[in-house]
């Protein structure tokens, strides 16, 4: 039985269920540097996978869905940042805000365009493209886990190098980083601090509809209610577990896709789904249990720092 | 006849509750060093910050160089050519020397990228031209405020202002630094035609600097006028309005117990490295005992450590004869332990909170103010809040304003009424005179002596000899971590002092044997 679970599929699984929580995560960070903590990433998901597959279906393009998906997420992004940064709102309040929004509008938006309950699924959404390396064909484990992914799983991989080039080794990253570190300190410097939160708020929205347009486009091709399923939520998880470096949060998202894809493969071996699907959650509370009491930990340690009791 | 270089034109700001600067007109000329004095909220800051583009004045107009000058954002400031110094750092504490010093214009490569050598290379040559000590690799969090002072010039200089705005710049610094300091700025404006306004509270220090004065007072700008014809007490009365008499501190003969006792404490600093070698001494209560040395010499560490902030690596700690095994902060205040530390916004206060929540703070759980363990009694802290407010002459629009928006030495004043308000047995102080004004200075030196006569125990942290020879009963000099010396005061000189905090001792007694 251990062998039907942990085999090559629970691997292949793991990347495909990893790669919204990775996306998704990749732009959270981007937005906890500059000092606010996103969990409207929840929603922002929704809609780009609502939006996805209406670009998709329309346009008869999966590139257009991904465009429309992108160009939801701008908007999104940007009424979060201007209800954080220039209203001074509460970051959770509007983040909440967005996921009822999104919940709501996505679940108005299938009735009213396609009639239609629940989900929405037809032949005439085009899916993205997969993407086959042919030398990785000749050894059968790469060429099962790795190959004949949706394109996005490779995006996301090139997504977490490039930002973290972009965070640690162009001005620009040091200056949305600073934004959120001491935003005065960046203002007296010459650079708008209001400027570095509303990009990081904008780069979440698209990398949410990525994620989105990844989970509607990628494999299946439908729209079902809700169908972001609290990976908005595992992204946050992932951004406090890898300290918000994009390297390590890429690790802490690939393992909660692996607890994700584990659920799976026992439900496949007939433990029942009530079981398998905590799974994820009770990883992830597990995780952050681990993190925050090393951190505690680490505190008591350096008493010196600057802090009264 | 000296050219006009910026024209201040009838500046107003209001805030909300207060005119912090009232028909300012202010003008500096090209190649001068400006000093700027007045009294702890008298508008200093608020007019430079108009100046360098961080406030929208209400009223008013900008000139430079003869054309009216739109500063509406730093950046249009540092492209006008101004640099400022902010009282408080602008610095980001998790990024290293050279990237602050770059920040907001990195050199760059490939266009995109930073250029991390290269910003090392500017700062240490930029270092060296001016004679500062930084190790550019640095991060800012592991320094001294002296020389996280001396990062906030060199950034300043690589914008190539030539304009240099510098609020307190010696307010953290140590006497020598502050020589250090002063040489730079006259090398600035000699050699390189640069242009300095200057704020300071220490009027020697515009007397041996500037080429001429301004003071402002309550918003307003009373006068200017070049620094020969000044003299300390003309100043003095521009800045209060008043003649200001220096009263010699009553000292009581007060012999008391031995309350506080360290025995060979060793303690590491933020890079962990030991800072703390060895040190012993005792505290009487009725007895004000300072610590004399160069900043970065342990004393800050030792401060942490003896409120419990720092971890005691070794060594034993002593409240009323009883060894303390738990050095914990909270422990400490418990033992009648207050603490005025030496960088207000990061250890004193919290500058988000308002002004009766700081300070409440230390009392919150304590009868009268609180009922029931979990409800606030209001009543009761408004009126201990209304008390300090008015007692240690805290200028604020109300209870209820947001700590960052006081004035810097006013903000100073907060923290020491709160500690010195809870009548604790033990005191532990560092450089309470920091950024306050010349009669607030007196005021708190009053406070402190009045606790010493009471009889508190205070071990007084300071940069300022004078201040610490004016206060304390016993010096003890520290150098390089450990104790060099100890002294009655009275029977001690400045020089003396200032060889054995320099761990020079050996040459006096060189001296002294020939
Ligand atoms: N952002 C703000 N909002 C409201 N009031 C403010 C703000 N900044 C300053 N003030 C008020 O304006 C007045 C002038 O403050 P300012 O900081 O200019 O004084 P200062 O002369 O620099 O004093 P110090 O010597 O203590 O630094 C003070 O009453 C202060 O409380
Ligand atoms: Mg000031």
């Amino acid at each position: 039985m251990l062998k039907e679970i942990f085999n090559l599929t629970l691997l292949q699984h793991t990347i495909r269920t990893a790669t919204p929580i990775i996306l998704a995560a990749l732009g959270g960070l981007l937005t906890q540097h500059t000092g606010m903590l996103n969990i409207g990433m929840e929603g922002m998901i929704l809609l780009g996978a609502f939006f996805g597959v209406l670009g998709s279906y329309f346009f008869g393009s999966s590139l257009m869905g991904v465009l429309l998906a992108s160009l939801v997420g701008v908007i999104i992004g940007l009424i979060f940042a201007i209800f954080v940064v220039e209203l001074k709102s509460d970051e959770f309040i509007v983040a909440i805000a967005i996921n009822m929004f999104a919940s709501g509008l996505t679940v108005f938006l299938l009735r009213s365009i396609f009639g239609v309950k629940g989900a929405f699924s037809s032949p005439d959404i085009v899916p993205l493209p997969r993407v086959n390396f042919s030398f990785l064909e000749n050894v059968n484990f790469l060429d099962k886990i790795f190959n004949n992914h949706s394109i996005f799983v490779y995006i996301s991989w090139i997504l977490v190098a490039l930002i973290y080039i972009y965070l640690y080794k162009t001005p620009q990253g040091i200056w949305l980083r600073a934004s959120g570190e001491y935003p005065e300190a960046l203002l007296t410097a010459g650079v708008s601090a209001k400027k570095m939160k509303y990009k990081s708020s904008i780069y979440c929205g698209v990398l949410c509809g990525f994620a989105g347009a990844h989970l509607s486009l990628g494999y299946l091709t439908l729209f079902s209610e809700n169908m972001s399923a609290n990976r908005g939520f595992i992204a946050v998880a992932a951004i406090i577990f890898g300290k918000a470096n994009p390297i390590m949060t890429f690790i802490a998202a690939l393992m909660f896709g692996f607890f994700d894809a584990l659920g799976i493969r026992l439900q496949v071996v007939g433990v029942p789904s009530q079981f398998t699907q905590m799974i994820p959650y009770i990883a992830t509370i597990v995780a952050l249990f681990i993190v925050t009491n090393r951190q505690l930990q680490k505190h008591k340690k350096s008493k010196g720092e600057r802090e009264l009791a | 006849m000296a050219e006009k270089l910026i024209e201040l034109k009838n500046i107003s700001k209001q805030f909300p509750g207060v005119l912090a600067n009232s028909n300012v007109n202010l003008t500096i000329n090209k190649g001068e060093i400006h000093a700027i004095i007045g009294e702890n909220g008298a508008g200093k800051t608020t007019l430079m910050n108009i100046l360098y583009g961080l406030y929208e004045p209400t009223q008013g107009e900008i000139f430079i160089d003869g054309k009216k000058a739109v500063i509406k954002s730093p950046l249009d400031a540092i492209k006008q050519g101004i640099g400022m110094v902010h009282q408080h750092f602008m610095l980001l504490p998790s990024l290293s020397v050279a990237e602050n010093v770059v920040l907001g214009s990195e050199p760059k490569k490939k266009k995109f990228f930073m250029d991390y050598d290269k910003a090392i290379e500017i700062t240490k040559n930029l270092a060296q031209k001016y004679g500062f000590k930084v190790d550019p690799r640095e991060k800012i969090e592991a320094l001294s405020v002296g020389v996280q002072q001396r990062v906030e010039i060199l950034k300043v200089l690589y914008r190539g202002a030539d304009i240099l705005i510098l609020d307190e710049p010696t307010a953290v610094l140590t006497p020598q630094e502050t020589d250090e300091l002063f040489n730079v700025i006259r090398k600035l404006v000699s050699d390189m035609n640069k242009t300095v306004i200057i704020i300071t509270h220490k009027l020697q220090e515009v007397l041996a600097i500037s080429d001429r004065v301004s003071v402002m007072r309550q918003g307003k700008l009373i006068g200017t006028l070049p620094t020969q014809q000044a003299d300390a007490k003309i100043l003095t009365e521009m800045m209060v309005g008043k003649e200001v008499l220096f009263h010699d501190l009553h000292r009581e003969k007060v012999s008391g117990e031995k309350v506080l006792e360290v025995k060979d404490i060793k303690a590491k600093d933020n890079r962990g490295l030991t800072v703390l070698n060895g040190v012993s001494f005792s505290l009487r209560a009725g007895e004000i005992l300072g610590v004399a040395g160069v900043e970065g010499n342990g004393q800050s560490e030792l401060v942490e450590v003896l409120t419990g902030l720092r971890n005691l690596e070794d060594g034993d700690y002593f409240i009323n004869g009883k060894k303390i095994t738990d050095v914990n902060p909270s422990n400490m205040r418990n033992l009648g332990i207050s603490h005025v530390p030496e960088d207000r916004l990061t250890m004193g206060l919290s500058k988000e909170a308002s002004l009766w929540e700081n300070l409440l703070m230390g009392l919150q759980h304590k009868k009268p103010f609180v009922v029931k363990k979990i409800h606030l009694n209001k009543k009761k802290i408004f009126e201990r809040t209304d008390n300090l407010i008015k007692e240690y002459d805290i200028r604020a629009i109300d209870r209820y304003m947001k700590v960052k928006k006081l004035s810097g030495g006013n903000m100073q004043k907060v923290v020491i009424a709160r500690e010195f308000s809870f009548d604790s047995p033990i005191l532990i102080i560092a450089q309470p005179t920091r950024g306050v004004d010349v009669g607030a200075t007196e005021f708190i030196h009053n406070q402190i002596m009045r606790k010493r006569n009471e009889g508190a125990a205070i071990l007084l942290v300071s940069a300022e000899l004078d201040e610490i020879m004016r206060l304390s009963d016993r010096i003890i000099t520290i150098y390089e971590g450990s104790i060099t010396g100890e002294f009655k005061n009275k029977e001690v000189t400045k020089q003396t002092l200032g060889l054995y905090m320099t761990g020079k001792q050996n040459k006096l007694k060189g001296s002294e044997d020939n």
